[in-house]
């Protein structure tokens, strides 16, 4: 496989390996903030091959995880409209919201379906003149430009039973919530396929500001071991930078139609994360000139927006803050699993204590 | 729309954020998009680099 099999060469990891045990010269902690970066690494058992001077945190970049019970409870009261057909990613759909999830509600008798692509949503809703079909729009800027793809589309092709719930968000004001918690960390994994739309020179304020180094990573195992090197590299020279280690789809300014298409559906807005509270400008709403499609405008009014109780023994808001690990909750692997969540950070695949279950439950 | 061979299966995807790609080109697939084509000469530079790392590993020991 031509750009795979080549970042996960045993040889390249072990050497990778080697030359970060040789230069650690003190503790270090960095958070991979993507989810896809938490699941790459317990999937690779990368800790395992890591110097004991290494730490590596989870941060807020699994989008499920972060989206917060409201969104999932007016999801969930949507599905129980007449004639709407929920379609969403498959992950989402298993989130416990605070009487049911989607799925909850597809067994008693909702129409709720599993898209691969928003693009799939739009085809339903053409195929479905009948029915008003709402896709539940979650996930970062690598998910937002589709989004934007699938409105614009059925904007030209004026479709009118098609609209999206946006609960979409953007990372950087993330992480910046997360330096500002004071999360004790070195440096910054940041998120490869955020960075491949959005360019690296949005992480440019982490070093300048906060004086933390960034390093935009690949997915694969040479890729995060490559990454850390050039973290404590950055510490041990003190210069903090954005530096791109993910340089075959990365470049400074991103993907300028992605972009383009981002900013002409979308409009910034103030958005609500679990474990981080609200938090300026982090989101995405739907543009004023795509108001037909704003979920939250069509439906105005919908009971279920209640943010409701979390479950007070879940730890899930801490574990995406970096505060703890998955292993620090008394529910994981007890009372929640994969197959029976308890918190957002198990249903998704991204999600740490899904990534902890799976790979290494007895860590 | 395009046919995108990822592992063996075929996906469709939508080519709305790339400009001038073509059959055979190598893409990165995200949820339903092409969202980049993928620098074959960047990612022949990391796999170069790595090399070194791996060089500079055998002669220190």
């Amino acid at each position: 496989m031509k750009f795979i099999s080549e970042y996960r060469d045993s040889r390249s990891a072990e050497a990778v390996a080697n030359a970060i045990r040789h230069e650690a010269r003190r503790n270090y902690t960095f958070m991979e903030v993507c989810g896809g970066h938490t699941a790459a690494i317990h999937r690779f058992g990368i800790p395992s091959i890591l110097p004991p001077e290494i730490k590596l945190l989870s941060g807020p970049g699994c989008p499920v995880c972060v989206t917060p019970l409201g969104y999932v409870n007016k999801a969930v009261a949507l599905s129980l409209e007449r004639d709407v057909i929920i379609t969403s990613f498959g992950d989402l759909i298993r989130v416990p919201g605070s009487s049911s999830s989607l799925w909850d509600a597809k067994a008693s008798g909702a129409d709720v379906r599993i898209v691969i692509s928003a693009l799939d949503a739009v085809d339903l809703a053409a195929a479905n003149p009948d029915k008003k079909v709402v896709f539940m729009g979650i996930g970062f800027e690598t998910t937002a430009p589709g989004t934007a793809a699938a409105i614009n589309r059925a904007a030209g092709e004026d479709l009118k039973n098609f609209c999206v719930l946006s609960g979409h968000k953007i990372m950087p004001p993330a992480m910046e919530a997360v330096i500002r918690e004071g999360t004790a960390i070195d440096g910054f994994i940041c998120p490869g396929h955020v960075a491949t739309i959005t360019g690296s020179s949005v992480f440019d304020f982490i070093p300048r500001k906060y004086g933390l180094g960034c390093v935009v990573s690949g997915f694969e195992p040479a890729d995060i071991l490559l990454s850390i090197l050039m973290l404590v590299r950055q510490v041990n020279s003190s210069a903090p930078a954005c530096e791109i280690e993910y340089s075959r789809v990365v470049t400074a300014e991103g993907n300028l139609k992605a972009k383009a298409l981002m900013n002409k559906v979308f409009q910034p807005e103030d958005s609500e994360w679990r474990g981080l509270g609200n938090i300026s400008l982090s989101g995405l709403g739907i543009h004023d000139a795509f108001r037909y499609y704003d979920a939250s405008v069509l439906f105005d009014g919908l009971t279920g927006e209640e943010e409701g109780e979390e479950n007070p023994s879940c730890l899930c808001g801490e574990v995406l803050r970096g505060r703890k690990r998955p292993s620090d909750c008394r529910l994981f692997a007890k009372s929640c699993t994969p197959e029976n969540p308890a918190g957002a950070c198990m249903v998704s695949s991204e999600g740490a204590c899904n990534a902890f279950y799976r790979f290494k439950k007895d860590a | 729309m395009a046919d995108v061979s990822a592992g063996g299966a075929i996906f469709r995807a939508g080519l709305q954020m790339l400009d001038d790609v073509k059959p055979g080109d190598y893409v990165l697939l995200h949820a339903g998009f092409a969202i980049q084509k993928i620098d074959e000469e960047e990612a022949l530079e990391t796999i170069r680099l790595l090399g070194e790392i791996q060089q500079a590993g055998s002669g220190e020991l």
